[in-house]
């Protein structure tokens, strides 16, 4: 947020006929539309050809400003094997492609890419989906080939974020439609089942002697097949793995009430002695499932495992016997001659040899104010050139780089988050050998009578079943998710929630998490500045790329004067030049006034400015930190140890002292791998941490910590490998969410109690061997639906109450 | 009684036809994209002889029509 100290102009600003942004001039036109840049233009000029204007009508300057154009070269796609990994499918003629178009914004973004085929005839099919931000698109291989598609949509402004990770996801979504069909088939057969149930639970007397009864007995033997083979299938499976890992969960018991339930109900049916409990047992399998709805929710268009490769280029253009060619990134090899455009990336360490670096490392660190680099240098894959065209020698290959090297230490393997401890499994351990012994007790207690021991030893098992319990979860859980959504605070899972609740330390990333990431703010001290020196400032910081120039352009709202000379721009120092025949000077201390730099410890960068070599004063240019910062670190401060780990110096360490207090442990250059061992001895000493960073110097500590949130300013843009992304304006809300998964936790813990009531009432009927199915069919649903009512309710209000709804 | 037999026999066949239609949605991918065919329902189908003038006559509804404050 440069704060903008500015005189606004009269006139109204002419907004660009294409994407809305502001003209400069009204040159560029056709007819009455006017537009910001010739590229804009042209996309006007290709869809008014193919008569596809609707694109304007639908919403208005819907488009995608191409002012900051940079033509591309997509040549690497004609790359058998690379098209190969890209492509979903292809028989040789048709081939189906999906690409992910982050620019996807509106419903003309819509409209436009599912009649991609007006603009090419080769393209058959498109279809869009504005959730994920992804469009699919059949093409005719003999008419068209990938790369004149990618370039297509390029043309149009809507260039595919092109990296080799997106084929995960289809993973997900095949479960997702395999939980579908499970709960499609049990809410089927429950229905049905408890509508043959019917007679039963009324008792109609003549119904039970009639061969009708019979018949609806094998119709419900019939129906729940399938529930029991297909959809409940799963707890079967969990259950066994757990019990071959000794380990207790949750589905054993859930399990041995299913299959009880279904076995002692085949019995009664054959034997004709009763009426057995499929509906009870339909209807358990139906409501876990829904369940699981809740637990699976996640966020589509968001990514929570990302690593380097899904945002460092596909491909690259390198200089071979002084040609440019593309090549795919992976089959970069050490001293390949990289040319590294205006806002490229750089994907393997590499030495600058050509041109002026500016060096923009906001996705390593967070900050994005440019590092300059010349010759020589060193540069860190994963910074990004701002600026002119360079040309890099790679020193190592991508994998092997700095900051990649990450991904091979062993916290990116690990699993994540065992739910051997999560609560539920724990009650569950002790509950199935409670369960398990109180039958047994009831079995014995009626021995000698043997089908009243096999109904109480069955009907404690039946009515045990701990489905409410294993629903309580899911449903708190999973509201929470939903209640941090709309705080724009996303979490991967329900794991994370829980893990949250126990949290005792939290790591805080400097750059980028404390502070707001390239919101440095400019401010000019010393006399103010006339409208004509302002003229004249514009003018001079207006021919240098310097970050700080550019803060100081953004500065002032003022036309330029056109008569600059002798411009000079002496790195490390500063600028100068003649502008209407006055001599101005931009820069450090030394080289504007031959001050030395008086005070080593400052917060701001100091620019000294001259005129006509008569020193008008300074801009400070500050580090803002984040608003209420002080709030937030004083009330986390009460209830958790905090850390603060960064990558820069410790020049902020007195500042910092102010918002932290004295016993915070503040560590100060840090590595990444410095930071991920960091996590580690903290974990080691049995504390459990959350990591709030940003950059993807943090992902291995992210990846470490026990909740590793990443800060975003915008939820879709790249974020390292967290388990949450928190918006940036949401920073503030950062205890009432830790605070919130404990109230959750408690949530889960009373919804347990609950269930527990429950099962004592259904206990005293099973014992005494006289469950009948209609106490089972109203018991379990109705303590299956009254924990999830409960749990949704009291989550609601909880945050209503923390105004977090 | 074997009225009551017919019945069951209707009553399986349209709550199985159910089922399949349900299953079929399913697998044809309804389920997935829960937004955008919100909108696509609300593009007008091309007019293959385009006159400008009663396109940006219908503009205004159209664009109130399908303007979505997103996200």
């Amino acid at each position: 947020m440069i704060q903008i100290d500015k005189y606004m102009p009269a006139e109204v600003k002419l907004k660009c006929y294409h994407c809305g942004e502001d003209c400069d001039s009204d040159d560029i036109r056709i007819e009455d539309k006017v537009f910001c840049c010739n590229g804009c233009k042209t996309v006007y000029e290709i869809l008014d050809q193919n008569n596809l204007c609707t694109y304007y009508t639908i919403d208005e300057t819907p488009g995608i400003t191409k002012k900051k154009e940079i033509k591309r070269n997509y040549d690497f796609l004609d790359d058998p094997q690379l098209k190969e990994e890209l492509i979903d499918f292809t028989d040789g003629n048709t081939t189906k492609v999906t690409f992910s178009i982050p620019q996807m914004h509106c419903s003309s973004c819509i409209w436009i890419l599912e009649n991609l085929f007006k603009l090419n005839p080769g393209i058959k099919f498109s279809r869009a989906d504005f959730l994920k931000k992804i469009v699919t698109i059949q093409y005719s291989e003999k008419e068209i080939s990938l790369k004149e598609v990618v370039e297509l949509l390029d043309a149009i402004g809507y260039e595919p974020d092109l990296n080799l990770e997106g084929k995960q996801k289809e993973k997900s979504n095949s479960h997702n439609k395999k939980l579908a069909y499970k709960i499609g088939i049990a809410g089927f057969a429950f229905g049905n089942i408890m509508l043959f149930s019917f007679p039963e639970y009324l008792h109609i007397e003549s119904f039970s002697q009639d061969s009708m009864r019979e018949v609806f007995g094998y119709l419900n033997i019939l129906f729940s097949l399938p529930v029991f083979f297909y959809s409940a299938s799963e707890y079967f499976i969990s259950a066994y793995k757990g019990l071959k890992k000794k380990i207790v969960n949750i589905d054993v018991p859930v399990s041995i009430g299913i299959i009880v339930l279904f076995v002692r109900s085949l019995i009664e049916i054959l034997t004709q002695t009763g009426a057995g409990y499929l509906d009870s047992m339909t209807a358990l399998v139906f409501l876990l499932l829904v369940g699981r709805i809740f637990q699976n929710k996640t966020y589509d268009a968001l990514n929570f495992e990302r690593n380097y490769k899904s945002y460092f280029p596909i491909a690259v253009t390198i200089r071979k016997n002084g040609k440019e060619t593309t090549k795919p990134v992976g089959k970069l090899k050490v001293r390949d001659r990289i040319i590294i455009k205006n806002n490229e990336l750089i994907p393997a360490d590499s030495v600058l040899i050509n041109g002026r670096g500016f060096i923009d490392y906001g996705f390593v660190t967070g900050e994005s104010n440019p590092v300059e680099k010349v010759n020589g240098d060193l540069i860190y894959a994963g910074g990004k050139q701002v600026g002119g065209a360079i040309e890099v020698e790679t020193i190592k290959e991508v994998s092997q780089s700095y900051l990649t090297q990450l991904w091979n230490n062993e916290a990116f393997s690990k699993k994540y988050h065992s739910d051997i401890n999560s609560l539920v499994n724990v009650v569950s351990k002790y509950f199935t050998f409670v369960i398990l012994s109180i039958a047994t007790v009831a079995g014995i207690y009626w021995w000698p009578q043997t089908n009243i021991a096999f109904n109480a030893f069955t009907a404690v098992l039946i009515i045990a079943c701990p489905c409410a319990l294993a629903l309580s979860t899911p449903f708190t859980l999973g509201n929470s998710l939903r209640i941090y959504g709309k705080n724009k605070f996303y979490v991967k899972n329900t794991d994370v929630v829980e893990a949250m609740s126990e949290i005792t330390d939290i790591v805080f990333d400097k750059t980028g998490t404390l502070t707001e990431t390239g919101s440095s703010s400019v401010k000019f001290v010393g006399e103010p500045l006339t409208a004509e020196e302002k003229i004249l400032i514009k003018t001079l910081v207006r021919n240098s790329a310097h970050p700080l120039s550019n803060g100081i352009n953004e500065l002032f709202d003022v036309p330029v004067a056109s008569n600059v000379d002798d411009f000079k721009e002496i790195p490390g120092k500063g600028i100068e030049a003649t502008v209407n025949g006055k001599k101005v000077k931009i820069g450090s201390g030394m080289f504007v006034n031959h001050l030395a730099n008086e005070n080593k410890i400052e917060l701001s960068t100091k620019v000294y400015l001259s005129i006509d070599n008569k020193t008008r004063g300074y801009f400070a240019v500050k580090n803002n930190y984040r608003e209420n910062l002080n709030e937030i670190i004083g009330t986390l401060k009460r209830d958790y140890k905090l850390h603060l780990l960064s990558g820069d110096n410790d020049s902020e360490k007195p500042e910092l002292e102010k918002f932290f207090g004295e016993d915070t442990v503040m560590k100060f250059r840090q590595t990444p791998q410095e930071k991920l061992d960091y996590i580690k001895s903290l974990q080691s000493g049995n504390k459990k941490v959350l990591m709030i960073g940003d950059g993807l110097n943090d992902a291995g500590a992210l990846k470490q910590s026990d909740v590793g949130i990443a800060v975003s300013e915008n939820a879709n843009n790249f974020s390292p490998a967290c388990d949450g992304i928190l918006e940036s304006r949401s920073f503030g809300k950062l205890n009432e969410f830790i605070k919130f998964s404990k109230t959750s936790k408690r949530i889960i813990i009373a919804s347990f109690v609950i269930s527990f009531i429950y099962n004592v009432v259904g206990m005293y009927f099973a014992v005494q061997g006289t469950l009948s199915p209609v106490i089972a069919a109203v018991l379990m649903p109705l303590s299956s639906i009254s924990v999830v009512v409960f749990t949704t309710l009291t989550t609601n209000l909880f945050a209503k109450k923390k105004k977090l709804l | 009684m074997s009225v009551i037999l017919i019945l069951i026999g209707f009553s399986l066949s349209v709550a199985i036809l159910f089922l399949v239609l349900y299953l079929w949605a399913v697998k044809s991918g309804q389920y997935e994209d829960k937004y955008t065919p919100s909108v696509r329902i609300l593009f007008d189908d091309e007019i293959k002889e385009k006159r400008s003038d009663d396109k940006s006559s219908d503009k205004s509804t159209k664009s109130n029509k399908t303007k979505t404050k997103l996200n």
